[in-house]
């Protein structure tokens, strides 16, 4: 996993409540077998004027003027702002793939739905959890003043505003510290290999109609 | 001290390490695979030399990108092709057993689990798909994971989780005529909300849920990832133990006694305490039809389309007014005068047996409106297809005008070739209404399979219970 500690950057805002995996990243695209290379199609269809498949060269494609995303003031944004339960619905992790090959690397949000929490927490994205209020206050500030930036310490649990203005965020102690370390959370669970062993065995012994092949 | 909740018991027995932070390692008993979030996985594994960990935990088939015609000449599309494929070699490399596109058995992986009694009372039953909540309806622990988890309980069996909040939302009373499951799941998420299970889990109780059969469970089930949240539960009772004799992976004889001994202490206890509680009277439930972009935007088929001016608060208000302009409605619309362009009866919310019988009781003897171009019934799985064959149930659809298909998860995401046209609105008894979901600019509407078919014979939305 990509190593997450501090991060200054661009903000960008999503202004709608229940942005879903459908629309941060469509369908069309899962049929890739790579985890990479998601990101010119991050909010497909609302960032482009005609609909992509895989395959297209997606740079020729007409951009929709609208999206905010394509408006100059936020290219190159790390940090995206959204609304409450941002990431609903599928569990694809094609989402957390394509926001950071987009280059997002933070995300704010007054809540998120949990797989898609989960799969960021797992790809080095991270997401910051703001009550709705501060969240609000920061939407303003972005639309206010053309070039906010953020910055964002994992470490001290900080967003720092353009205007010096520290917010803190809390995060479960274990995540901060493989986000920090970028650790692989496999190895860390084949540590306790006997552990795992001894319940099975256990597992085995009280239940051992689920250790079943299938019976023709 | 407080009794346990059915999620409590599933959760304290699949514990195999607590952690001093809170979190503990969960052992996994069933691990369900399909082509889509699998292919990393399984590269992640190769790449750092590791091998899965209890290959007769896995169960695999392929299902959201398999076409539901013309199977016998293979998948056109070369992307979705070498997705499957890729999916083949990988359970052909590991030893694990799938159901591939051709086998009697293929079909969306919800469908199959239970029905091959790979989903067991008492399970911790893990997918890389969110609607694996449909097998808590079996009193098993079950909930969808991302890839990264995919490939951790392939190397470990094994996955690092926080336990989550309990939630009851208990229907109690009488389901009227004409109301179903799939009804009943939409009116709750209407109610709390397409985040209000966020944090939990929910687990399903009352006197409606008992009297569901186990495909309506598993249809209530499924949706709770609708309302936010990861896993579903219902309790064991004689009908989840009944279900599963002389399935291919359930107990034998010699075992079976002991293991209903188990199954049956899945339940919550009398004194058991949970963190939020809903109260749902089944009686006053109409049948539903969603009107958004969003499972939680849905009203009773009597009833119209909302308007935004009426919502206070900002968001939602901007949320309202951003499905009605992709969804073509105007505020105050009655329901019935919406009409439609095509039908899907299908999906891991209703495409089993009784869903199937539903929608042909409503079809048999008619025919689709002439403005409906199409109208689609995707089977769960070969075998639900095969019993439907033999129930003559194909022959009622297609003398209706229905097209009989292959299964798969077909237009409920429109992977493979059955999607939407830009514009073209649907009455679908899948899951998600969200924008794009059967297809870019399509138009999505969420009822129940005999809503459906009467949408599909009337040419617009129906109230069932009216149906002659």
């Amino acid at each position: 996993m990509q190593k997450f500690t501090t991060l200054t950057g661009i903000a960008a805002p999503m202004d709608r409540a229940n942005v879903d995996t459908d629309a941060i990243i469509p369908k069309q695209y899962l049929k890739s077998i790579k985890r990479s290379g998601f990101g010119p199609n991050l909010f497909d269809s609302w960032r482009y004027l005609d609909h992509g498949e895989p395959g297209m060269d997606h740079s020729r494609r007409a951009l929709n003027p609208d999206f905010v995303l394509n408006q100059p003031r936020y290219a190159g944004a790390s940090v995206l702002l959204a609304r409450v339960n941002f990431g609903c619905g599928s569990s694809r992790e094609h989402a957390p793939w394509a926001l950071m090959d987009y280059g997002f690397r933070v995300i704010i949000a007054p809540s998120y739905a949990d797989i898609f929490y989960q799969n960021c927490l797992k790809n080095g994205l991270l997401p910051v959890v703001l009550d709705e209020d501060m969240v609000q206050r920061l939407f303003e500030e972005v639309y206010a003043q053309e070039g906010y930036r953020l910055s964002v310490d994992l470490g001290m649990q900080t967003i720092t505003t353009p205007s010096g203005r520290n917010i803190h965020f809390d995060i479960d102690p274990f995540r901060k510290h493989c986000l920090i370390n970028g650790l692989d959370e496999i190895a860390l669970t084949l540590e306790h290999v006997d552990e795992i062993r001894a319940y099975e065995a256990q597992r085995r012994k009280e239940a051992p109609w689920l250790f079943h092949e299938a019976r023709s | 001290m407080n009794g346990k909740t059915l999620y409590d018991k599933l959760w304290e027995a699949h514990v195999v390490r607590s952690n001093p932070d809170g979190t503990a390692l969960i052992y996994i008993d069933r691990h369900l695979v399909h082509e889509v979030t699998s292919p990393q996985a399984f590269e992640g594994l190769r790449l750092a030399g590791r091998v899965p960990w209890r290959i007769d935990a896995n169960l695999a088939t392929a299902d959201h990108n398999v076409p539901t015609t013309g199977r016998r000449q293979g998948i056109t599309d070369p992307v979705s092709r070498l997705q499957v494929e890729t999916l083949d070699q990988n359970c052909l490399d590991f030893g694990i057993t799938e159901f591939a596109m051709n086998d009697p058995r293929q079909g969306i992986v919800h469908v199959i689990g239970p029905e091959q009694g790979a989903t067991l009372p008492g399970m911790t039953v893990v997918c890389g798909d969110s609607h694996t909540s449909t097998h808590g309806a079996f009193g098993a622990l079950a909930f969808g994971i991302g890839t990264s988890e995919v490939e951790h309980v392939l190397a470990t069996q094994c996955l690092l989780m926080k336990k989550a909040k309990n939630m009851r939302v208990r229907v109690d009373g009488e389901i009227p005529f004409g109301v179903t499951a799939k009804d009943i799941v939409l009116a709750v998420i209407g109610h709390i909300g397409t985040a209000g299970g966020t944090g939990y889990a929910i687990e399903f109780a009352g006197s409606a849920i008992r009297s569901l059969s186990m495909e309506g469970r598993m249809t209530v089930c499924n949706m709770a990832i609708e309302a936010g949240a990861r896993a579903g539960l219902i309790a064991v009772d004689d009908k989840t133990v009944d279900y599963f004799h002389g399935r291919p992976y359930a107990p034998s004889e010699q075992q079976w006694d002991r293991a209903q001994t188990v199954w049956r202490s899945l339940h919550s206890d009398e004194d058991a305490v949970f963190d939020r509680e809903i109260g749902v009277n089944a009686g006053t439930i109409p049948p539903q039809v969603t009107w958004g972009t969003s499972p939680e935007m849905v009203v009773a088929i009597d009833d119209r389309v909302p308007d935004p001016a009426r919502e206070a608060d900002a968001t939602r208000r901007a949320s309202m007014r951003g499905a009605l302009e992709y969804m073509g409605l105007v505020p105050g619309t009655p329901m019935h005068d919406i009409a439609i362009d095509k039908v899907f009866i299908g999906s891991c919310t209703n495409s089993r047996i009784e869903d199937l019988r539903a929608a042909a009781a409503v079809v048999k003897g008619r025919r689709i409106a002439r403005n409906v171009k199409l109208a689609m019934v995707v089977p769960g799985s070969g075998l639900v297809k095969a019993q439907a064959e033999r129930e003559g149930l194909d022959k009622v659809f297609t003398g209706a005008g229905f097209e009989w298909r292959e299964p798969g998860c077909s237009m409920c995401l429109a992977m493979n070739a059955d999607h939407l046209e830009p514009g073209e609105r649907c009455a679908s008894t899948s899951n998600r209404n969200f924008e794009g979901r059967q297809g870019a600019g399509g138009r999505t509407h969420l009822v129940s399979p005999a809503m459906a078919a009467a949408a599909g014979i009337a040419g617009h939305f129906v109230d069932v219970r009216n149906w002659r």
